[in-house]
Parts: structure tokens; sequence; C-alpha cells
């Protein structure tokens, strides 16, 4: 798992830009599905059969994380950017960045900073070590994206890296994936695109598969760390089980599915509130006649930064929750009732 | 049951947005004897299917008024029992001080929202609203009961029954929009007595208030002719501008915007003159709150109306509502309905 | 050209309202097309039946533009208005405005300079604080004339000047229309479909239906897009050059340009020696973003003409940058289908 996650984390993908991270999953699953392919937004997506007993379940998980789109180009080849997804400004000052090509940056700032309030993105550029446009336009064009330097640490059983929202999260479907022994149901393991720029490719692959259930996995905020925005999620408590974000109130039966599971296994788990923000599942359930779908988060400190940083246990019992929770049978029998 | 008794029913009954098992069935049950056909969906939406009685092409017509109200979560449990909330909905955190509430968990606990006593606070602190963060529900329990019958995630709903005012006015919580679930039952009864062709889904939408999530669901799955959202509006008071609302006795308001079609808007109206029901206008430049700018845009689009009943201090527990206008509304509504004779395709137009 | 894009941008069609342009359109593709539907949102989609393969293309231009709507008529006669998409309101006072089906004139009123205390004039005016003026005495009289609900456009005449410019209301998006109208004139082997939509300025609402009532293999949307060029202005905040050509979208808030359809699209424009460039912001959105992700998902691209000054009475474009983006286009449909 944690070479998996390493290797997921280091790859160049974003929202827009996942052809490198979509090959690299595809690599990683390719033996164990038994169908894969690209839909014309970019999903990955991968088919495995059940015994045509079970659901229909889409299971997401994004692959592209947020990054820096390159708009201009000054006559001293410094490279101006807009965010693409929700870059922090305050996070983003002085961090090192990298192109799809591998080519390193450094991000600027205009003038001294008086107060953290007035930063703007628009202040901000992009040092690549060029100085001349023209030499800079020999290495970066216009619509060219980078991303945070990818950089993985660990310590004591907490992962650290750019990327874990939510390369942890493809990780983890990548890891039941390999797990899951037989099932009855016939599983679609979403790799999404451009969740980070509105749960883009979720909408259309949910259209496309018509799911029974929907499922997303991504990380998710804690409240465990000095004086933080109170939140009952913390590192190394097990998985959490989403009840509402801003994008989607779980559906009652699939959040109370995943707590029965984890209960019958005696896997930990959380229950999460997120105030704010939202996952695949925003998407996914608004699909045509309506999808029940829940998602099973990853607690995640310091969540879009270079530094995300998730408990490796609760990876291990993330993997093992969502691989119970699709081996066995559902019985939604009481939904749709009249 | 006349509309009052409904309304009253249909406001004890919890159904915050996402969790709308009880009020959708017991909706059902109540749609049942004027309808050929009732059923939910998975997300708790209640459809009614009413058929004309005449033959001939009519059209398939949707009404939509939504079941869910705004209410409370339960976020974390402290050390005391003190219980922590978020908002599922738009709640005005200024309402909340000292405000009565059902704690829904295991079993239905009665609980009050408290705050430190004003000789406890500094002076400055007393000229800003508590925020809700800082606020906590005060079931009277020791901690180890609440945290043994209350988990992450329970709802909470206000405790405010449906009181009669002055005139025809009532008051109490959820009017909003329980109020448009009203309406389409008296509509239903209303066109008991009518002719008409085609057929009439009466949907109690879900998930309105936290982003008309129902309505996306439901008009993609009956995919009609025609939609009729019925939702609220701002009625009439001392400290609202006038340009903002409308008089609670003036009857219903008509919507007029960009999520609105043009030819069908005027039809309605037409058909309130001829039948002398007086009627507002309601100007939505842009989106509007309710589940009429998804119902528009659902599939290859629906021609959609918005009638919206005036309401007076919305999303709080003391909405206020002139019953006069659920019945012109319903009135108006079902004549709506059957004047769509033979060619009418034609409002659909531009 | 310049007279058909005199009439497109003259006609009223605020969204939600696109009456009078959409009859224009109507007129005008009726002859090119094979069929021609108003959909039910009021879009209007010229169908052009393709001479042998049976994929689907899709072009887009919005129809609506910008403008007001009347809320309420006061006392004293005078029209209280919303704005109908986004408009800076520093721009409104003292501006004509056409009012209803009947255009009835009126006058964005302010206070006099003299009749204001000098704090006054620095601070910006808000809407609410503004009124149209249609000479009526009192609310009688003006309700004769209009009615809340009533829509209101922008006043403003088509006027050609300067060196190969245009100035008019609407270049957003009657300009896309206009690119269209032409490439209605060809025939292609696959079906086209040129679909003139609604409500755009009021959230991609007629592109939503549109692109799925269709569901096309590619789209490709021609928009009027912001050009910031000018005096004050840092040279990476312009998002496009006048006279630059036709710009091409890599990504904005609402879409992400399919690559391939992107690169195609440069080097059409190359082989073609049509000058281009690739816009520098990201900002905003147009019907691309609903049409990208309708149904099964869509690949989707933006060509725009740069616009100074847009969202008022008063943007200016180029004629050679309008020519190219018509020309642009049409390169793009010879080869689409092989992509």
């Amino acid at each position: 798992m944690r070479e998996l996650i390493k290797k997921l984390t280091s790859i160049y993908g974003p929202a827009g830009n996942e052809e490198l991270i979509s090959q690299a999953i595809r690599e990683e699953i390719e033996p164990y599905v038994d169908e894969i392919e690209v839909d014309v937004m970019g999903n990955l997506i991968a088919h495995k059969k059940g015994n045509g007993k079970g659901k229909r379940i889409m299971l997401a998980a994004h692959m592209d994380q947020i990054g820096f789109m390159i708009t201009h180009i000054d006559d001293k080849g410094f490279l101006r950017f807009s965010n693409l997804g929700g870059i922090s400004v305050p996070y983003s000052i002085n961090r090192r960045v990298m192109f799809k090509s591998g080519l390193a940056g450094v991000i600027g700032y205009e003038t001294e900073i008086d107060s953290w309030k007035d930063i703007t993105l628009s202040k901000m550029y992009i040092d690549i070590g060029a100085s001349s446009k023209e030499e800079a336009e020999k290495l970066v064009k216009i619509g060219d994206v980078a991303v945070y330097h990818p950089l993985f640490s660990e310590s004591n059983g907490k992962y650290i890296s750019g990327a874990m929202d939510d390369r942890a999260g493809c990780a983890l479907l990548v890891q039941t994936i390999k797990n899951i022994e037989s099932t009855p149901h016939d599983l679609y393991f979403v790799f999404t695109v451009q969740e980070e720029l509105g749960l883009r490719g979720a909408r259309t692959a949910a259209y496309a598969l018509e799911p029974d259930i929907g499922i997303a996995v991504d990380v998710t905020a804690t409240g465990d760390t000095p004086k933080c925005r109170p939140m009952a999620v913390a590192l190394g408590k097990g998985p959490a089980i989403k009840i509402k974000d801003a994008s989607v109130l779980a559906h009652p039966l699939v959040k109370d599915l995943m707590i029965s599971t984890a209960e019958k296994h005696n896997i930990p788990y959380q229950l999460e509130i997120l105030e704010y923000g939202g996952t695949d599942s925003g998407a996914i359930h608004l699909s045509r006649g309506g999808v029940p779908s829940g998602v099973l988060s990853i607690p995640c400190r310091y969540v879009h930064s270079d530094s995300e940083t998730i408990d490796a246990s609760d990876m291990e019992n993330g993997v093992k929750l969502l691989t119970k929770i699709l081996e066995e049978n559902i019985d939604f029998n009481d939904i749709g009732l009249s | 049951m006349d509309a009052k008794q409904f309304l009253g029913q249909l406001i004890d009954v919890p159904g915050v947005s996402g969790y709308e098992d009880k009020v959708s069935k017991l909706i059902m049950k109540a749609f049942e004897p004027y309808c050929n056909e009732v059923y939910r969906d998975a997300f708790y939406n209640v459809y009614g299917k009413k058929l004309g009685s005449k033959s001939g092409h009519g059209p398939k017509v949707m009404l939509a008024a939504h079941l869910d109200e705004i209410g409370l979560m339960v976020k974390d449990i402290d050390d005391k029992g003190f219980i922590s909330f978020t908002n599922i909905g738009g709640v005005d955190q200024r309402i909340l001080l000292s405000q009565e509430v059902y704690v829904h968990g295991k079993e239905k606990l009665f609980g009050v929202i408290g705050a430190k006593p004003p000789h406890l606070q500094e002076r400055k602190e007393a000229q800003k609203a508590v925020p809700m963060k800082e606020l906590a529900i005060d079931v009277g329990l020791p901690a180890a009961k609440v945290k043994e019958l209350v988990s992450i995630g329970d709802l909470i709903t206000f405790k405010s029954p449906l009181v009669e005012l002055e005139g025809t006015n009532v008051c109490g919580k959820s009017i909003d929009d329980r109020a448009g679930v009203v309406v389409m039952y008296e509509t239903m009864k209303e066109l008991e007595k009518l002719v008409f062709s085609g057929e009439v889904y009466f949907v109690a939408t879900a998930q309105e208030e936290v982003g008309t999530r129902g309505a996306i669901i439901s008009t993609n799955k009956i995919n009609p002719d025609i939609g009729i959202a019925i939702d609220v509006t701002h009625g009439d008071t001392p400290d609202a501008p006038k340009s903002d609302t409308h008089a609670m006795d003036k009857g219903p308001a008509i919507g007029v915007g960009p999520n609105m079609h043009p030819k069908l808007t005027k039809k309605l109206m037409d058909v309130a003159k001829e039948n002398r029901i007086d009627y507002q206008v309601e100007v939505a430049p842009g989106l509007t709150g309710t589940d009429a700018r998804s119902m528009q845009v659902s599939r290859e689009g629906v021609p959609t109306v918005l009638i919206e009943l005036p309401l007076r201090y919305m999303h709080t527990t003391v909405e206020t509502l002139n019953m006069e206008n659920v019945k012109k509304a319903a009135k108006l509504i079902a004549l709506f309905i059957a004047s769509m004779e033979e060619g009418w395709e034609e409002c659909l137009t531009y | 050209m310049s007279d058909l894009l005199r009439r497109l941008t003259e006609a009223r069609g605020v969204s939600g309202n696109e009456d009078e342009v959409r009859q224009l359109i109507i007129e005008e593709v009726t002859p090119l097309a094979d069929e021609v539907r108003v959909d039910r949102m009021g879009s209007v989609i010229a169908y052009k039946k393709g001479t042998r393969s049976n994929k689907k293309v899709m072009l887009c231009a919005h129809m609506d533009e910008v403008g007001f709507i009347i809320t309420r008529i006061d006392d004293n006669g005078m029209l209280k208005f919303a704005t109908v998409g986004s408009i800076d309101p520093r721009i409104l006072p003292s501006k004509r405005v056409r009012i209803g089906d009947k255009a009835i004139p009126g006058v964005l009123g302010i206070k006099a300079i003299h009749l204001q205390e000098p704090a006054e004039r620095e601070r910006a005016v808000k809407v609410s604080q503004m009124y149209i003026d249609i000479g009526a005495k009192n609310k009688e009289e003006a309700e004769k004339l209009v009615k809340p609900g009533d829509y209101a456009v922008f006043d403003s005449e088509c006027v050609y000047f300067g060196d190969n410019k245009v100035k008019s209301k609407a270049l957003d998006d009657r300009v896309g229309c206009l690119t269209l109208i032409e490439a209605l004139k060809s025939s292609y082997p696959f079906d086209l479909y040129a679909c003139f939509t609604v409500q755009e300025e009021v959230g991609l609402r007629g592109a939503k239906v549109a692109g799925y009532s269709i569901q096309p293999d590619m789209a490709l949307v021609v928009e009027g897009t912001t050009c910031s060029d000018v005096p004050g202005v840092d040279p990476h905040k312009h998002s496009t050059r006048m006279g630059e050509g036709p710009a091409i979208s890599i990504a904005d808030l609402a879409s992400y340009s399919n690559k391939k359809l992107v690169s195609f699209l440069i080097q059409c424009a190359k082989n073609a020696n049509i000058p281009f460039q690739i816009k520098e912001s990201i900002s905003g959105g147009n019907d691309a973003g609903e049409i990208q992700r309708a149904a099964g998902g869509i690949m989707t691209a933006v060509v725009s003409v740069p616009c100074r000054y847009i969202h008022s009475p008063s943007s200016v474009a180029d004629l050679d940058d309008i020519n190219n983006t018509i020309k642009l286009v049409q390169e793009f449909l010879k080869g689409c289908e092989a992509i």
C-alpha cells in the first residue's frame, strides 16, 4: 500500500491532464478486471463482472489534482498563471512546482507582502529559470499546467505528500480491486477526471453507466489539529463514512450499509459531516432518475496543500471496509417502495 | 380533510432534506383518495398520478412542491452531553437562541438551544449574533445517556406546531413548502370537479432546500410536457423593501423571468383573469430559488411556470401564511390544467 | 456581412426574451438549412443533412444578450429594474434603453452632478438606486406602456468606425451567430447542427438542453470574449488582444477544451494562414461547459472573437478578427470529420 500511494502521488495529473496518471492506474489494475476503457472525457472505467444477481455499483475516485495553468509568458521569461481548482493562495507562495515534462519552477510574488489579505494569484508568477520570453517558450506554452512538486514523506505511521487528494482514494480503489475475491455485483471502478473543476467526469460517467448505487472515495478534512475548525473526524480512527457535505446528503441506505458492514466486521470507522466542499457523489446521485450514493472518506490534514497528510491504518481499514461492502449481498428492498 | 388540517399534520412530521421518509409516507396516504396511482422513489420524492377523464391527446403535466424542510443535524457531542450542530438548508443563526427542538436519536428527545446568560457576556459580545458553532443543544440528560441515544448525523427539528392567527392567517414551521404540498392536495380536489385530458403528476419533491435535488431527479423521471412549480415567496413585512415582497391578501404570485416559459405564463395569467382569481407578479431576473429552475432545463427542456404563496418570516419557526392564497392557487392551477384543450402544444412554442 | 451583423446586433434579445433576434435568425437560416426548429427553451436549431457520414457536429453560438427586467413601477411613473446577466452597474448612468415588445424608449437617469454631495460622486451607483424614466407622468400612465416583467435592452446603434472596427451592443455573441449563419452556406459530409442558444448569460441554460437533445460527436462553440488590451491593464491580464485573430480557449471556468480539437484548430489556422491567439485567461465560462457535460460527455472546443467593453452598449470588435473567425470555423468544418 505504501509503495502504491507513493507511486500514485508522484505522477503528474492536474485536472484536464490526467493522461499519465490514467496510464499508471490502468497498468496496476488491468490484470484484475474484465474490461477497461477510457471515455470521451478521459475517465478510466474498469469493469469487474458479477454473477448477475447483484447491483450495478459505480465506485469513483478522482485522478485529477489541483494545479496552476499558465496564461501568459512575460518578456523576462516569468510565467503568469491561474488556479486550476481550489488552489490556496497562502499555501502557494515560494512552493516548488513541476510541469508535465518534469521541469521545475518556483512560485514568486510581485512585491513584499504587507498583509496576507491582499495576496492574489494575479500578483504571483512562476520562475522556471528562463531569462527571456523566447527561452521560456521553448520550455512552456500557454495552457500548460504545473502541479505542486511531488515529495513523499512518512512520519510515525502517516503518509505526507501533495495530491493525496485524491490519489489516496485511487490507491484505495486499486487495492480494493486487487483484494476482491468474488462479488455478486457488477462493479464499475471509475477513476474520474476534472473533479476539482466541478465533479465533471463523474457526471458523464454516471450518465453512461446508469448505476444502481454510487460510492465515491475521496479525502476529507479533520478536526484534530490545534484550534482548527471543529469537526468530529481524526486521523487514525478509521475511514470516515460521510453523512453530508455541500454537494450531497449521503443516501441513508448507503450510509447505513457502510456502517452495518463496518460493525459486522469490526472495522473502525468515523462519521463525517463536512460543512463545505463536495465530491463525485454530488454529481453521481443526481444522474438521470437519481442514484442512491454515499462516500467513503479518508481523513486528511492540510487538504489542497503540498503536504496532505493521511494515516496508514485508515487506508488499510478503508480497503477492508470497501472490499467487504462489495463482496457481500446488498439488500435494498425497502427503497422505491410504494 | 381540509387544507388547514392537512397543513397542521404535515408540519408536525419531520422531513429535513435527505431524510423525508416519514413526511413522504404521510403525503402518500393523503394523495391516495384523489389519484389513480401513488408511489415514491429512492429519494423520497412522492408521485401522485391523476388521469384526465376526457379522451384526446392532453399534456403530461408535472406539479412540484417540495416536501423537505430546513433543519439541524448533530455534529458532535461533548463530554458534558451538550450537542453541537450544523444546519441543513438556510437557517438564520439569529433565530436559534432559546429555540425548542426535537433531537431525533434512538428516541425523540426534547431539547433547548442554550447560550451563555447575558450577565456573563462582555458588552461587545452582546452586540453580535451568536455564531452557530458556539451554540449547543441541552437535552437535560447525562453525557453517557446522550451518547447512547444520539449519534453524529442525527436530525434536529424545531418544535413549532401550527397556530391560527387573526383572519385566515396561520403560523408555524416548515410552511415553506408544506403549504405548496397542500396546494397540490387542494388542486386534486378541484380537478375532481373538472373535465380535462392528459395526465397530471403531483410530485412532492425532496431535497429542494439543499439545491432542488429532488426536482432534478423527478423531472428527469417524468419527462413532462409542462412543469408547474409551487413554492413560497416573501410576504410584506415592515422591515423589508416593498419591491422584494408581496401583499398577503392579493392572491398568489406568478413568476416572470428567464426560468419561466413566457407564453405558458401568459396563459396562466389569462386563466386567472378569466376566472377572477387575483394574482401578483414576481419578477425573477436570474435563477429562481425554486424547483422551477431545475425543471426547465431537465432533459430536452420543460416549459415551466411558477406559482408562489406570499409567506412572512421565511425560514423561521414562525412562518406566516394566508390560507386563502392556498385555495386561490389550487383553483387557478386546476383551471389552468383544464384549459389545456386540443392544440395545447401551441402555448409551449415561442 | 456588415449589413447582417448590424441587423443581428441591433435585434433585441435579452436572456429569456429572445423573440426578436430569434425571428431574425430563423429568417436567415431557413433558406440555408434542411430543417429549422425551435426547441422547448427557445433555442433555434438549424439542421443541415450531411452528404454521406452519420457523424453529428454541433456549432453553437448564443443569441441572448445581457439586459434588464422591470421589477416595479413607482408612483411617480419611474421604473425600477434588475439586471439580467452580469452588467457592471457603473456603466449604467446616462444610457438609453428600449423596453418591452413595443420597444418603448427610456433613459437610465441619475441625479445631476450639482445635486450630489462631493463624497457621493466618488461612490459607484448601485442598481437599487437607479431607475428608468420613460417620461410618464405617473404610475397610471406608465402602466399603459410597461408592466413588471417586461424586459429592457440597451438602445445602441451598430456603427462601423475607425480602422476596420465595429461598435455595437450584443457583439457577445451575435458575432458567433453571424459565424454560424456563414457556416450554413456550405455543405458538409456530416450532419451539421447550428444551434443559436438562449439564456447563456443567465447560466448556459439553453445549451444544457440543446447539448442533451442533439448529443453530437463534437461541438464547437463560437463566442465573443473579453479583450482587455486597454491602457492601465497589465499585459498578463489582457486575456485576448484585438486584431490578433480568433482566440482559441484551452480552458475556462466552465469547460476544459478537448485537446484533439484544440490542436486541430491550431493546425487549421496554421495551414490556412489565419492569424490566431490562445486565450490568456481561464476566467468566465460559456455554453461549452454544459455541452461538454451533456449526457455521456461530448468533445468541445471554443473559438472567440475578441470584444472590448463586453456587456455594455458599446462593445467593440475588429472586422478582420470576425472574418478570420468565420474562416477558421470553415476550415475546421472541412476536416473535423477525421478527428
